[in-house]
């Protein structure tokens, strides 16, 4: 026998506080309730102007590093702590609920490359200027005890990124070549070369853990399989690649930050041409960081800015950028979708505090209404509006004053051309130079 | 990589291609060697004779030197030829022997002249002739298997290769997550982190079987109690115990196997019969069914009078219950619903007409006076008296009922208008005048029907009431059963055809006095007598008819069941001529005058609407709607007398008449061809969408989503609550893994599942727009 026994929310029917008013059953009748397109738009207009009025991103700066931070890592189990490298060989672990720094290691001699957190959260490791791979306990040491890592590799060239496998005890560095190594060896198990060139950073697939990628100087993108000797494919763009990121929710898909002031998003299957291109940076794009939800990503850039795009958007629906904000060289979007931490000031993305269930309906009412009213020029122009350094405005005032006669010399050439001769080259096609098997 | 196999195997091809030519070549020596060799020495005898030829032309020639060479060169030639033949006559073995001999000179024969090195070497082909059979194909085989290695690739060229088939094989692996990642697109809200144990109450299965003995001392004793089989989880009994309990003799246990297996049968048994006599259309089974059923019942009446009469008095009791209700209802009166449209029906509906009878024979069953036998003699008497008075037959009782239609005084209303109906589908002047004729004799007829039922009635009433004073006092018990018999007989008298007999053993012979007994039978034949009076009639019509027109006999046939729409129609049918459409033939035919008449036509078409003076007039509406109009606003008989003929005063009218501005210019007024809509309201443009969002295909769709409110002013909670769900909810708190492959096999399980409920979904999809369509042009109207 089926039984079927009730089960409500008692979200729904139960009152917040006994001063909360009760449910009424209401009348629909649409007569009683006229004017809806024009109170709901009045509603969204108000919402819109709140959210701007309220949006006061920037929440903290954490001080101590005396040199520029060069690199970040987040911890991979714990949300609260994160872990930073700077320019002169420093890295220091900091708590960030108390926003305070817990630990501070000497690392390296000259500038800390990379960090990476092991999956475990147990140890991290570290490569630096001066050829060493080292492995440190998260843990502090205890009274009495030194400050050394528990693992040194000296490499013979330098290393300039790193990255740690996500299930298992392997980690890829890039350099000269890019390296996989064994957590348990000092020698690489695997390194791939292919032609003379350096890279500037290499990740590994999060999702389909085999994979990796990294950027090369000869502004190409090149694609590896941990399993396999040989790297997979190569794409060179117009310009280099500073660095890339995976989508950690689609397996195929990852953006790659570039120096002509772009992001590229590339479906790993087809190279020959990216996905999406992410304008508005008016400098080159330093570095790169999906959202965990897989649907945003942030770009740090050498215009002092931080924006947010969709991830299949071609511009993006936030900037962020602070008085005191030199060029952002690291990123990172924290693991529960709602900080950005930024080469050591952090923002806040969501200001999503512990809501009530009424609060959270508000919201996501507004929001609702904001998406429905988005076209409209009042909202528009309200919801659009951000305030940018003068020298961001004028230089993307002038970089579209740019495309702008691009274009029209080559519409104007097309035109006067035979026809056919000159072929319309779309924005994606462009930056692709070619694909090497 | 792939090329690179395709080159190999062009190669392949070529050296295979080379060597079938030579197998063909060496073939072709073997076989034709004996041939060549005669061939050979005809040529040495034609030379020898080409010889004395040259000699002859060298006379001609000044050229003698060279000549002489030639000819020297060509006996030469000649000779190793001959020499050829005869060497290979001689076989092959020689000639391989020979060629280890080498000496200074290009050609060694056998014969210490010269040997040629060409046919030294033993070809398979020469062996193939002797070999047998099986060798042959073997030697074939061999030969077409053979190959030389080709030379590596370059190193660049095969890390290409297997670069180019990694990547395949990698791009091959992702590509799994393609159905995932469509689906998350898809979807309308995404929970993060992945993976979440769903809130809410669980399951109490799952709340006992997921916990399980962590530490060690648990573990302990739970390994005790398992292995005593002691209950964990429910500790009252112990499995044992329960067996112990549920144990019973084995012969009760039988016993009660087979009551069980009886009763289970016969259930089944009763079931199934139930289920076959149900499914029995034929109404005539039915009829006899209920016949058969009313007998045996009306069997047990009389038994129980006998054994129990207090029984069969409530059973009586019971009857006189439902005749009180009846008549207090209005069940059975052909006045709801359902008979209103049989009513309608019954015109052309031989069985809606039933239908509607036996509802009302129904009403008349159970509305019909329960009479005893003692009343019966009485009424006799008294209709016996007053028989001689009322010569009126008393069809005012039943007057609904409407069996017998050929005689007018014996039907009801209903059935007159069933007559008259079928009289106008004849359409017969003179059946109308007849008609209207007995229409007014019919009313009075009612009147006077209706009157005299009255008059019945207080009769009968008070008849009754002495009846009872005279039964009280005179007969008490004993009567009292057959009084009882005798109702119940006559209740059943209507369906029975002789119910008297049965019951005239028991009691007094019962004669119906005012309550009048007819059967199916009856109603039937005057149906039959009815069908057949019209029949005559309607021959009667049709021969009249045949005098003027010719109708064949099939349409006189039909004619008297439906309407004919000629007859029906009073005015005739214009013609109207169509131009018919033309063929392809013709237009084959004749190209230039379609299109000329292609032209015509639409000239045609167009002749009536003259477009030019319509566009002026659409103009000049516009104008008139757009100028400022004088607004009257006086009120008769404020501040002055009002009445009949009196009008407010110039001076009020003045004072209450409301002038808009002066009159604005038109922008279209120097257009003669243009009309331009004043409506464009200048201060609310900048809040309006100027152009069509991306999204959208046309205005009508991103007007829709404009209409449609969300909040829940004007929505139900739920829909809301659905409406605005946020599309990505994410925890706080909470870290978000990447996605892991478990996510893969969870969407590949859900794939089959949803391929199922995937047509549910979407008719449900389809239908919430349409719910909401439906609404906003509700509201639309509304404001309007």
């Amino acid at each position: 026998m089926k039984v079927k026994v009730l089960s409500r929310n008692p979200d729904d029917y139960v009152r917040e506080t006994k001063y909360d008013i009760q449910r009424v059953p209401r009348n629909y009748d649409p007569s009683l309730h006229p004017f809806e397109v024009n109170r709901e738009y009045t509603r969204a207009l108000n919402a819109t102007k709140l959210e701007r009025v309220f949006a006061k991103p920037f929440l903290a700066s954490l001080d101590g590093h005396r040199d520029g931070v060069n690199c970040m890592a987040k911890h991979s189990t714990r949300l609260s702590s994160l872990l930073s490298g700077s320019c002169d060989g420093e890295l220091k672990i900091w708590n960030l609920t108390k926003r305070e720094c817990v630990r501070t290691i000497q690392a390296h001699e000259g500038f800390v490359r990379g960090i990476v957190v092991r999956f475990c959260g147990t140890s991290f490791f570290t490569v630096g200027d001066d050829k060493t791979i080292k492995q440190w306990k998260i843990q502090s040491p205890e009274y009495g005890e030194e400050e050394e890592p528990l693992n040194t590799i000296l490499g013979k060239t330098v290393f300039t990124g790193l990255d740690h496998h996500r299930q298992e005890g392997v980690f890829a560095t890039c350099g000269q070549q890019v390296d996989i190594w064994d957590e348990q060896r000092s020698s690489p198990i695997r390194s791939f070369t292919w032609g003379v060139d350096s890279f500037s950073s290499v990740r590994f697939n999060p999702v389909e853990t085999e994979l990796l990628a990294s950027c090369a100087s000869d502004r190409s993108i090149v694609l590896y399989d941990m399993r396999e000797a040989t790297p997979l494919k190569k794409v060179v763009m117009t310009m280099r690649s500073n660095t890339l990121c995976w989508n950690p929710m689609e397996a195929y898909y990852f953006t790659c930050a570039n120096e002509d002031y772009n992001l590229y998003t590339y479906d790993m299957r087809n190279l020959e041409q990216p996905v999406t291109v992410h304008m508005d940076h008016v400098s080159a794009v330093l570095d790169v960081d999906f959202s965990p939800t897989g649907k945003e990503f942030v770009s740090a850039s050498f215009d002092k800015t931080i924006r947010i795009f969709p991830k299949d958007g071609g511009h993006s629906r936030e900037v962020y950028h602070t008085k005191r904000m030199q060029h952002v060289i690291c990123i990172k979007w924290s693991a529960d979708n709602k900080y950005i931490l930024s080469g050591m000031e952090i923002f806040l993305l969501f200001s999503d505090p512990q809501l009530t269930h009424r609060e959270r309906e508000a919201i996501n009412y507004s929001q609702k209404l904001k998406e429905k009213f988005q076209h409209h020029p009042q909202i528009k122009r309200i919801a659009h509006h951000r305030h940018l350094p003068k020298t961001v405005y004028h230089q993307s005032k002038e970089l579209r004053v740019m495309r702008e006669a691009r274009r029209r010399k080559e519409r104007n050439v097309r035109k006067h051309s035979k026809p056919g001769s000159v072929p319309v080259v779309t924005e994606r096609e462009k930056h692709v130079v070619t694909v090497v098997k | 990589m792939a090329k690179v196999m395709k080159k190999k195997v062009g190669k392949m091809k070529v050296k295979k291609g080379k060597k079938v030519k030579k197998r063909q070549e060496t073939n072709g020596d073997s076989s034709g060697e004996m041939q060549e060799e005669t061939e050979d020495f005809t040529a040495v005898s034609g030379a020898v004779r080409y010889d004395d030829d040259d000699g002859e032309e060298e006379d001609l020639n000044p050229e003698i030197s060279a000549d002489e060479e030639e000819a020297n060169e060509e006996d030469e030639r000649k000779r190793n030829k001959l020499v050829q033949a005869i060497s290979s006559m001689g076989g092959g073995h020689r000639s391989t022997r020979l060629e280890e001999r080498s000496e200074a000179v290009i050609q060694v024969s056998e014969f210490g002249v010269n040997a040629v090195g060409e046919g030294s070497k033993i070809e398979l082909s020469d062996l193939i002739p002797t070999a047998t059979k099986k060798a042959q194909k073997q030697i074939e085989t061999l030969q077409r298997g053979r190959k030389t290695l080709d030379t590596p690739l370059s190193r660049q060229e095969t890390e290409r290769i297997h670069r180019d088939i990694a990547f395949q094989k990698v791009s091959d692996e992702v590509s799994k997550w393609k159905s995932v990642i469509k689906q998350n697109q898809r979807a309308e809200q995404l929970l993060f982190p992945l993976n979440q144990e769903p809130s809410g109450p669980k399951p109490m299965e799952h709340v006992v079987t997921a916990w399980k003995a962590r530490t060690p001392l648990e573990q302990e004793i739970f390994a005790l109690l398992n292995a005593n089989k002691q209950p964990i989880h429910n500790p009252v009994l112990t499995p044992a115990e329960e067996e112990s309990i549920k144990a019973m003799s084995l012969e009760e246990a039988k016993i009660r196997r087979a009551e069980l297996q009886k009763s289970r049968a016969l259930q089944s048994y009763y079931e199934a019969k139930a289920r076959r006599e149900r499914k029995i259309k034929s109404k005539k089974y039915h009829k006899v069914h209920n016949k058969a059923k009313r007998k045996e019942m009306l069997k047990q009446f009389d038994e129980m009078v006998k054994t129990n009469p207090e029984a069969a008095l409530e059973e009586l009791k019971k009857l006189e219950m439902a005749r009180m209700q009846e008549r207090m209802s209005l069940k059975h009166q052909n006045s709801g619903k359902w008979a209103k449209s049989k009513a309608i029906m019954a015109k052309y509906d031989e069985d809606a007409r039933k239908a509607m009878q036996q509802q009302l024979e129904l009403n008349k069953d159970l509305t019909q006076k329960v009479v005893t036998a003692l009343n019966n003699d009485e009424e006799e008497d008294n209709e016996e008296e007053e028989g001689t008075e009322e010569v009126l037959p008393d069809f005012v009782n039943d007057a609904e009922k409407a069996e017998n239609v050929a005689n007018p005084w014996m039907r009801g209303k209903l059935t007159e208008e069933e007559q008259e109906e079928e009289k106008i589908s004849m359409m017969v002047d003179e059946a109308v005048v007849i008609e209207e004729s007995s229409e007014e004799e019919e009313e009075v007829n009612e009147e006077e029907a209706l009157l005299r039922e009255f008059e019945n009635r207080r009769q009968r009433r008070k008849e009754e009431e002495n009846q009872m004073a005279d039964q009280d006092e005179e007969e008490e018990e004993d009567v009292v059963a057959e009084d009882e018999l005798s109702e119940f007989t006559s209740i059943i008298r209507g369906l029975k055809e002789k119910p008297e007999e049965l019951i005239v053993d028991n009691s007094m012979p019962l004669v119906e006095g005012l309550t009048r007994i007819q059967t199916f039978e009856d109603a039937e034949n005057l149906d039959l007598e009815m069908s057949e009076n019209i029949k005559d009639d309607v021959t009667e019509i049709v021969q009249l008819e045949e005098t003027t027109k010719e109708p064949s006999p099939k349409k006189a046939k039909k004619r008297k069941r439906n309407i004919e729409l000629k007859e029906v129609l009073t005015k005739e049918a214009k013609v109207v001529n169509v131009p018919l459409k033309f063929t392809t033939e013709e237009a084959e035919e004749e190209d230039l005058e379609d299109e000329i008449h292609q032209r015509g036509l639409i000239k045609e078409a167009f002749a009536g609407d003259d477009v030019v003076s319509d566009f002026l007039k659409e103009k000049r509406k516009q104008e008139a709607a757009g100028k400022p109009k004088v607004i009257d606003l006086t009120l008769p008989g404020w501040g002055e007398w009002g009445g009949l003929g009196l009008k407010p005063s110039k001076n009020k009218r003045r004072k209450f008449r409301i002038k808009t501005g002066p009159v604005v210019q038109r922008k279209d007024s120097k257009l003669p061809e243009v009309i331009m809509s004043e409506q464009r309201d200048k201060s609310i443009t900048p809040h309006q969408v100027s152009s069509l969002p991306f999204p959208f295909d046309n205005h009508t769709q991103f007007e829709s989503t404009i209409r449609c409110p969300l909040g829940r002013t004007w929505n139900s909670e739920k829909t809301v609550k659905k409406v605005t769900q946020a599309k990505v909810v994410t925890q706080l708190g909470a870290i978000i893994e990447p996605m892991g492959r478990e996510e893969l096999k969870k969407s590949q399980q859900n794939a089959s599942h949803q391929k199922s409920q995937s047509q549910t979904a979407t008719n449900q999809k389809k239908a919430q727009p349409e719910r909401r369509k439906k609404q906003a042009q509700k509201r639309k109207k509304h404001r309007e």
